[in-house]
């Protein structure tokens, strides 16, 4: 590679390198090809049974829709609220740790239980901070932890109003991301990290511990 | 089929397609329309380089929009003429005018090589391309880029295109 190439190349990365620290559309997010298939054969079914009326509200989504969440059970929603959130840089919460009476009467408030906020300082990880998201049939509270080497776990809790069958301690791994999840009848809960699953076991035992009072 | 294999090269189709096409909205729809025909796609792909395998895919979509819009894209390179020609501004500006007067098939080879550091065969693969297409594409496009933001008018790109 030549000096004059070099100098191209180096134009070339600082005038688009800032697309990488983009945060990723909405809509090339969350969408689940399960989702789109079932849809699809929902609507050639329905097609089929000519139930005119029905086929608008099946038919596969036009391009450009915003991605489906519904149907989606909660571990799945929350691993994916956080991929999403956990790569943003500079909006990773929206109330941050410092004004953490405020974020957890907010969240609170909005998810009609008082929650409680684990602490992790043991693990090695220190609260960044919240956000509220909506669910699927009620509002979700995400707190986000980080620990010394920048890695993020999400705490992902599902107020009052879920209508999640009262679940034990339970896994899954959706992607890259790992989630250990469960539900008592005030709350559902998932925790999410991209880490070990045995490490992740180890901390969201520690968050069951002091979530449900043991 | 495990989309979320996919997720972490949203970020280098986006900067990739904002380099080829231009405008945000545009580049966005690229990827768009990528990331649907990958996942459609997605039972085709053998394990191996997941990132050459989605840079073709895109390259495929790239095509496929230039040939449904090609009469949109001529008139869009007279437009670029005129500015061209006046008072230089700042490198990137120039640099954004030059990506565009130059050839796509230029375009995609200069960006792939600069932006993502594939390798020629990695090229190749992306773009379906031999490996000395690769290389004589990419001397070309860089030449050209150079002259362009020179100062140079882009005539010879509107005589490639058409």
């Amino acid at each position: 590679m030549t000096a004059e190439d070099e100098k191209l190349r180096k134009l070339l990365h600082q005038r688009f390198d800032s697309v990488l620290e983009e945060p990723i559309p909405a809509r090339m997010h969350l969408r689940s090809p399960a989702w789109i298939d079932y849809a699809r054969v929902a609507a050639i079914f329905v097609a089929g049974l000519g139930i005119g009326l029905a086929v608008p509200l099946l038919r596969p989504a036009p391009p450009k829709a915003p991605p489906a969440a519904q149907a989606q059970p909660m571990p799945a929603l929350a691993a994916r609220a956080h991929y999403v959130y956990t790569r943003e840089k500079r909006h990773a919460v929206e109330v941050e740790a410092a004004d953490q009476e405020h974020l957890v009467t907010w969240l609170s408030r909005r998810l009609d239980v008082p929650l409680k906020v684990p602490v992790l300082a043991k693990e090695g990880y220190a609260l960044m901070g919240g956000r509220l998201l909506p669910g699927t049939d009620a509002p979700v509270a995400q707190f986000m932890y980080e620990d010394a080497s920048q890695r993020r776990l999400t705490l992902y809790v599902v107020g009052k109003k879920h209508k999640q069958p009262v679940t034990a301690f339970r896994f899954i791994q959706e992607g890259l991301v790992n989630v250990f999840y469960w539900v008592d009848p005030e709350c559902a809960y998932a925790i999410s990290g991209e880490i070990d699953r045995n490490e992740l076991a180890r901390v969201a035992n520690v968050v069951y511990k002091q979530l449900e009072g043991e | 089929m495990d989309y979320q294999l996919i997720v972490p090269y949203i970020p280098n189709l986006r900067r990739y397609a904002r380099a080829l096409v231009g405008d945000r909205e545009g580049a966005d729809d690229l990827v768009q329309d990528t990331l649907e025909r990958a996942v459609r796609k997605f039972h085709l792909w053998r394990p191996g380089d997941l990132r050459a395998w989605l840079f073709s895919i895109m390259h495929n979509v790239f095509v496929n929009q230039l040939k449904a819009r090609k009469v949109a894209y001529e008139v869009e390179m007279d437009e670029i003429a005129a500015p061209m020609s006046s008072v230089t501004s700042t490198d990137l500006m120039d640099l954004d005018r030059a990506l565009s007067a130059i050839s796509p098939d230029q375009r995609e080879v200069v960006l792939l090589i600069a932006l993502e550091d594939m390798t020629y065969a990695e090229v190749g693969r992306a773009l379906g391309i031999p490996i000395g297409t690769v290389m004589s594409r990419l001397s070309r496009g860089r030449e050209k880029l150079r002259r362009l933001m020179e100062g140079e008018t882009p005539r010879s790109a509107l005589r490639i295109i058409q």
